[in-house]
This record gives C-alpha cells, structure tokens and sequence, in this order.
C-alpha cells in the first residue's frame, strides 16, 4: 500500500515546531512571484518581470551568467585553495603535490576544478561576447555596457594568467617568462622594445621590472602573480562586475520586443 | 503637513499600451539560471574527476621548457611571433585588438539588428567580426597542436623531432620600397572602398570610417604579412634602425 503523501506532509508541517521556523506557507501568486525577487538579496539585482523573448536559451545560451557563476565557483574553490598553498618558491611546488596527491582531503578535486572551471570560464566569456555581438546587443544604449564587457573579457584573461604561475612548474614558469618577456618589449617603456632608450628604460627599471619585481622570474614574481590573482584582480573585476549588471537593468535587456 | 495640491492631483490613468508578453522573473528566468549553474557544475565535477589538471617538473631557470608556450588563450599572440617582432606582436597587436573591441558600439552606425540574430541586416559586421573571432581561434590552434621545439611546425599526428628541416634564409625589403608599400595598402585600402561603396563612407563620416578601415585593414594585414613570410620568406616589409614591420 502506498504511504498517503498529503497526510505524511500534513504531519511533517502542521506542527508547532514547524510552524515555529516557518511562520507560513508560500502561495504562487504575481505579487508573491515579485516580492521572491524585490525581498531576496541574491535575486534582486534581476527585474521582477521580463519579456519573453529575452530569456529563451537560445537567445542568450545562459553565458553572461554562467561566467559570473564560474566566477563565484573560481573564487568559493580558491579561497579553499589558500588555505593549503603558500606562494613560496621553496613550497608553492609541494604544495601542488599535496593537493594533487590527496594528502590534503578532496585536494585533486578542489585543484582540477579550479584549473578547468578558470579555463571554462575564458571560454565562456569569449562566447558570450560572440553571442552579444551576432545579437547587436551592444547597440544604443548598451555602448558603454560593451566597454566594460571588453575590460572584464581583459580581466578574465588576466586572472587566468596570474593563476598559471602559481604552481612553480616548469609549464607555468615557462608561459609565463614568454608572456611578460612581451611586456619588456613594450615600445617606450620596454626595455626591449622601440625607443626604450628615449626614457632610460633598462632591464632594471622597465614595464616588465614591475610586472615581476626583478629581472627575472622569482619569488618577487610569484608573490606578485599571488597578490593579483587573489586580491587585485577579483577586486577589479568584481566591482565592474557590479557596474556591468547594474547597466544591464539602467540600460534595459535586449532582445526582440 | 501634506501639500494641499498633490493630494487634490488624480493619477493618471497608466498608459495601458500591447507591450510584449511579460513573464516573471520567478521563476521563469531563475529556474532557467539554477539549471545551467547546475549543469556546469555536473560538467566541471565530472570532468575534473577524469581529467587532471597538468602539473609538470619543479620549475627550473636553467632548463628551459621546448617549446615553451604561453597559457593557450595567448597562443595566436605567441603564433603571430613568426611573423612580427615582439613589441608588435605581444603589445600593439592585442592592444589594437582591445581598443578595437571598445570602439565597436561607436563606429557601427547601423540601427539594425539590434536585439536579435541576423545575418542580412549587418552583412559587414557580422562577417567582420565573425572573422576575426575565428582567426584568433584558428591560430591558437596552430600554436597549441601543431607548434613543436623551436616553434617548428609539426602536423597534431606526428612525432615532434630536432630532425626538421632547416628554414629558407629570410630576406626583407628595402626601406623605401617598404615605406611605400605600407602607404599604398593603408592609403589605396581606406580611399577605394570610400570610393566603391559611397553611402557606407558618408555614413560613417571620415572620423569613424578612418577608425573602421584602420582596424580592418589591420587586421587583414596581419594576414597578408603572414603569407609573405610563409609564401616568400619575407622577414620584414618594412625594415628602420628604430623598429620593423
């Protein structure tokens, strides 16, 4: 015999100690459908209705918020990744070892999810920038949204690169000397670029001298590369974030009306 | 006190116009965003489950990685090294590129398509874009599968060697014959089109059809430099003590 789902209910929800948590039932009405929106901190930042045609999937295809999921992921998996590496060339490396080995609990999931959700997340930018262009989303009056998609696009890109050297292996170390040796190429103010000389930029006091603190790639580099990809990096790009969104509901969503 | 008018002023009765079909938020969208972050998040577990994150030897200054390659998202930077010197290819290049993205909302003067897919109503953006979408892409796939030691280029299924042929020498053209070239493909490229196609140059209005065709004949020469080196050896077309092209 089938248990009665209505009475087992009744009696997981008609009591006091029930009743004491949850003061009330939640009835699916327009104004309870808004107020789920308006009242939540998390949700409020969407508008409370939306034209129909703006949220199909294959409008859209989710990427604009996908990447901003990935984001939270990237940020919720790496601060559980600080808690166990130290940007210290003489332990960043066993520290690797030590997560990818499982000496530290669920280590190798923590670190590939993070690697690879840090690589979904390149992607889904770029194709969210795709999906924006072919839909002329960027149109009056999104110009400026646009803009600060470009910068975030920089950004993602940015915080991808700072993570790579993270590891101290040979693969980080070497991409990472043939990224910022194009810094040092940088005309004026490289000192391997085109009129390096016209300012005295040299090895020592040049654009890629400060990406790294030094002429070469150490421990400077490393705590550098750290800092950003933690602390400057997410900053930024959390607080254009904020504005992007933000434009989003100023600006009013695209999408054929 | 309450303000005597504005208690004697009627609403107005609210414009009541056919808008679009409006659909609430909850739980139409917020459904539809819980889905896909949960999708990802199946994709990613199983993935990362499988597939390692790469993690090599200790890093070593002394023993440098062959071929060493950027992070993947750079490797047409790096792919276009063949063909340009370091502070084109690694700094004005993808500087170019980022201003370029930035001024597209300000030179595209066509109100069409706005909100939706078309092809038919943005022909020339469309394709330009799409375009160079797929160039960057197309190069980091050569830089990422078929770049081996010493950025020699090996097909995906074969076996990286130190046995491969040694290049052709590369040449480069003379100084004058380069300054005029350079000036003949900017110049003849930005004033035959504003010649052949009338309305897209008054459209635009000098300013922004100079920043279009910039950008574009850029982008296209970049191409172009890269089959002269690959189809001719040509190291540089443009060669002066300060810098080359």
């Amino acid at each position: 015999m089938l248990p009665d789902l209505k009475e087992i209910g009744d009696k997981i929800t008609q009591n006091n100690i029930w009743k004491s948590i949850f003061r009330h039932g939640y009835e699916d009405t327009p104004r309870n459908r808004m107020l789920q929106i308006l009242g939540n901190v998390w949700l409020h930042i969407h508008p409370t209705t939306v034209t129909k045609g703006s949220i199909n999937i294959s409008f859209t295809w989710c990427l604009g918020g996908l990447t901003f999921f990935v984001f939270l992921f990237e940020t919720l998996t790496g601060v559980l990744l600080m808690f166990y590496y130290t940007p210290d060339v003489n332990r960043a490396y066993a520290d690797m070892l030590d997560l990818s080995n499982n000496a530290i609990p669920l280590g190798r999931l923590l670190r590939n999810t993070h690697r690879w959700a840090g690589h979904a997340m390149v992607i889904t930018v770029c194709f969210h920038m795709l999906r924006v262009f072919l839909t002329g989303s960027y149109k009056a009056p999104r110009q400026f949204n646009w803009v600060l998609g470009v910068i975030l696009l920089v950004l993602t890109l940015l915080l991808s690169f700072t993570g790579y050297l993270l590891p101290w292996d040979q693969l980080g170390y070497w991409a990472i000397t043939v990224g910022t040796n194009m810094a040092g190429a940088t005309p004026f103010a490289g000192y391997q670029g085109p009129f390096a000389e016209l300012f005295g930029f040299t090895i020592d006091n040049d654009i890629r001298f400060g990406l790294l603190g030094g002429t070469s790639i150490q421990a400077p580099a490393l705590l550098r590369a750290y800092v950003w990809h933690c602390i400057g990096l997410p900053a930024m790009a959390g607080g254009l974030m904020i504005l992007h969104f933000w434009r989003i509901r100023k600006d009013g969503f695209s999408g054929r009306l | 006190m309450a303000n005597p008018e504005a208690t004697t002023l009627k609403p107005e009765p609210r414009q009541t116009q056919p808008g679009p079909e409006k659909i609430h938020t909850w739980p139409h969208l917020v459904a539809k965003e819980f889905l896909c972050a949960l999708l990802f998040l199946v994709v990613i577990l199983l993935y990362s489950y499988y597939v390692d994150a790469p993690l090599r030897e200790l890093a070593n200054p002394g023993e440098p990685e062959n071929p060493a390659k950027a992070p993947w998202y750079f490797l047409g930077l790096q792919e276009e090294l063949v063909y340009f010197d370091p502070w084109f290819a690694g700094v004005v290049l993808p500087s170019l590129i980022i201003i370029g993205l930035m001024f597209i909302p300000y030179i595209d003067f066509n109100h069409k398509g706005n909100g939706y897919y078309t092809f038919g109503e943005r022909k020339f953006a469309v394709t330009t874009f799409s375009f160079g979408f797929l160039l960057w892409y197309v190069l980091i796939i050569m830089g990422v599968y078929c770049r081996g030691p010493f950025w020699a280029w090996f097909w995906p299924w074969e076996k990286w060697t130190l046995a491969f042929p040694t290049p052709p020498p590369l040449w480069s053209l003379p100084a004058p014959v380069g300054v005029l070239l350079l000036l003949a493909y900017f110049g003849l490229g930005t004033w035959l089109p504003a010649r052949r196609w009338k309305d897209f140059y008054q459209q635009l209005g000098p300013v922004k059809y100079g920043v279009t065709m910039f950008l574009l004949l850029t982008m296209i020469g970049t191409i172009l430099k890269m089959g002269l080196r690959l189809g001719f050896s040509i190291k540089y077309v443009l060669q002066t003590p300060w810098f080359n092209i």
